[in-house]
């Protein structure tokens, strides 16, 4: 069995390794493309230039203040988005009448265009963190809605019956056999919610707010500032791409473990 | 020629001089429409290996349930120490069919599960987890999760899981079902060296006919379904055993024995008349 395990993890290691060739054979090509002024320079910069000018920029805190203030109204989003997805998954999972009632409306849910609602979000709330909040979790709550109740769907009922043999009350089963039973499908429910609330906070930003990143994008667009829209594009690209792929590590590692040899 | 001692009584009632651990009375289950068990009654005596037979579908697993206080009876009544079963009652460990290890747990976490649950005192637990687990088998694997073990050494976890606890009834519902016949002979000599230790008294269900004369010092029969039990037969094996008596003259009597009767019930199960 250890034999085996070596085999995947080198497999898996070379995986990873071609994934790394193809990303640095696209950067290259694209710094390649725009030295050789196959593309004008003011349609698009070099990377290497991007990631220069984006060092400098966080160098100098310019941006601290846009920074803080999305991963901020990101990180109350997503927080909600679990709290509350997560509450209503367990109770529509508890009642099977609701769920009936609900479930083609969670799954033509992701067919609203829930950005239409941003300007009578921001006329309710204000222009402030609140409707962004409200964007961003929008998606986030019905993806994790499903999660959990996929998650519960497939705790197995020999462990429902093993916790009642241990004589679990309802807290302490959810605690100690439904939770640590369904995480991975829980965590796929956050994986969602983080990348829903990026793509509504920051789409929200572009189209009207006072500050956040999405808002730098759309102010250096506005002006033709080109340098600093693609360092901060590329800012957006590597932290959401980076905080994705820690979640999916972690994902890996759970499935690896429960995977029955 | 050795004798099969059979009890005269149906309901399987033991020589008064035993003491009665677990009791069921008149019970019946019914799935909706369906009658799946009983009326039915049956004495656990207590410290005794009692095995129960059965065509496929007949109520073993329902029986299981309703005496553990998994499930309700629609009728009857159960008591387990004298006193009326609601839940299952502290005293009672049940191991499953299939593989109740949690995947997120190591070996040793899983032992420990119910002491954890339970608040008992994390010195108690350590010393408890370590006996299980060398009495299983398990102390070189107490780190390693129920994924990297094969399926015999996820069931072992599962009983270790239950011994723990001390349990004074182990309920056990086909648990080498999903094990190979070397696999399942072996786990049956641990299975009696943990009776004889404990001095739990045991019920097991099984549709091995062969595993339940082995293991067991009474087996009960039960019909095709809505179950009853239709004969107890006591195999009069001594307390010190292991799975060498297959090799005895007896044994094939005892196992004769519950085919005869089981064959009937078997034919019935699924729908055909008794053959001459």
């Amino acid at each position: 069995m250890t034999r085996e395990r070596e085999v995947i993890m080198t497999r898996e290691r070379a995986v990873t390794l071609t994934r790394i060739a193809w990303i640095a054979g696209f950067v290259v090509l694209l710094e390649a493309v725009c030295r050789l002024h196959l593309v004008n320079p003011l349609t698009l910069i070099p990377p290497s230039e991007m990631a220069t000018t984006l060092w400098g920029m966080l160098a100098s805190g310019e941006i601290a203040g846009d920074i803080a203030r999305t991963f901020s109204t990101v990180a109350i989003a997503v927080v909600l988005a679990v709290a509350i997805g997560f509450t209503l998954g367990v109770a529509i999972h508890a009642l099977p009448r609701v769920r009936q009632g609900l479930d083609p409306l969670l799954a033509s849910y992701y067919s609203i265009p829930t950005f239409v609602f941003y300007p009578l979000f921001v006329a309710i709330f204000g222009l402030n963190s609140v409707p962004l909040i409200v964007l961003g979790m929008a998606f986030g709550v019905p993806a994790m809605i499903l999660a959990t109740l996929n998650g519960l769907d497939r705790v197995p009922r020999v462990l429902m019956r093993t916790a009642r043999s241990y004589r679990l009350g309802r807290l302490a089963t959810l605690a100690h056999v439904v939770m640590p039973s369904a995480l991975p499908y829980l965590l796929t429910g956050v994986k969602l919610a983080l990348a829903y609330a990026f793509i509504g906070i920051i789409a929200g930003e572009f189209i009207l707010a006072d500050a956040g990143l999405g808002h730098a994008i759309a102010y250096a667009y506005d002006g033709f500032e080109n340098r600093t829209m693609y360092a901060l594009m590329l800012f957006v690209l590597v932290v959401v791409t980076g905080l994705n792929m820690t979640l999916h590590a972690w994902e890996g590692r759970l499935m690896r473990r429960r995977a029955r040899a | 020629m050795a004798v099969v001692a059979l009890s005269a009584d149906p309901r399987g009632m033991p020589a008064q001089t035993r003491e009665v651990h677990a009791a069921l009375r008149g019970v019946t289950r019914v799935y909706g429409r369906l009658a799946a068990l009983g009326p039915l009654d049956l004495d656990l005596v207590k410290g005794e290996f009692f095995s129960v037979v059965g065509p496929s579908g007949c109520g073993k697993s329902t029986l299981l349930d309703v005496l553990s206080g998994l499930g309700r009876p629609n009728a009857g009544s159960v008591t387990f120490e004298g006193a009326p079963v609601a839940g299952v009652p502290d005293g009672v460990g049940i191991v499953f069919q299939e593989d109740a290890s949690f995947p997120w747990l190591t070996v040793a976490d899983n032992v420990a599960f119910g002491l954890r649950r339970a608040g008992t005192d994390p010195a108690e637990i350590a010393r408890r987890v370590d006996y299980a687990l060398g009495f299983m088998g398990l102390t070189d694997f107490a780190g390693a999760y129920p994924a990297q073990l094969s399926g015999g050494m996820r069931q072992r976890v599962c009983i270790a899981r239950t011994l723990v606890t001390q349990p004074r009834l182990i309920l056990l519902d086909e648990p080498f079902g999903a094990l190979d016949q070397q696999t399942r002979l072996l786990m049956g000599d641990e299975l009696l060296r943990l009776w004889r230790e404990t001095g739990a008294t045991v019920l097991l269900i099984t549709h091995a006919l062969d595993e339940a004369a082995m293991l067991s010092d009474r087996i009960g029969v039960m019909s095709s379904r809505p179950g009853r039990f239709i004969e107890i037969v006591e195999t009069g094996w001594p307390r010190e055993r292991d799975s060498r008596i297959v090799a005895e003259e007896r044994f094939g009597h005892v196992t004769a024995r519950l085919w005869s009767h089981l064959r009937e019930e078997s034919l019935k199960a699924i729908g055909k008349k008794s053959v001459p």
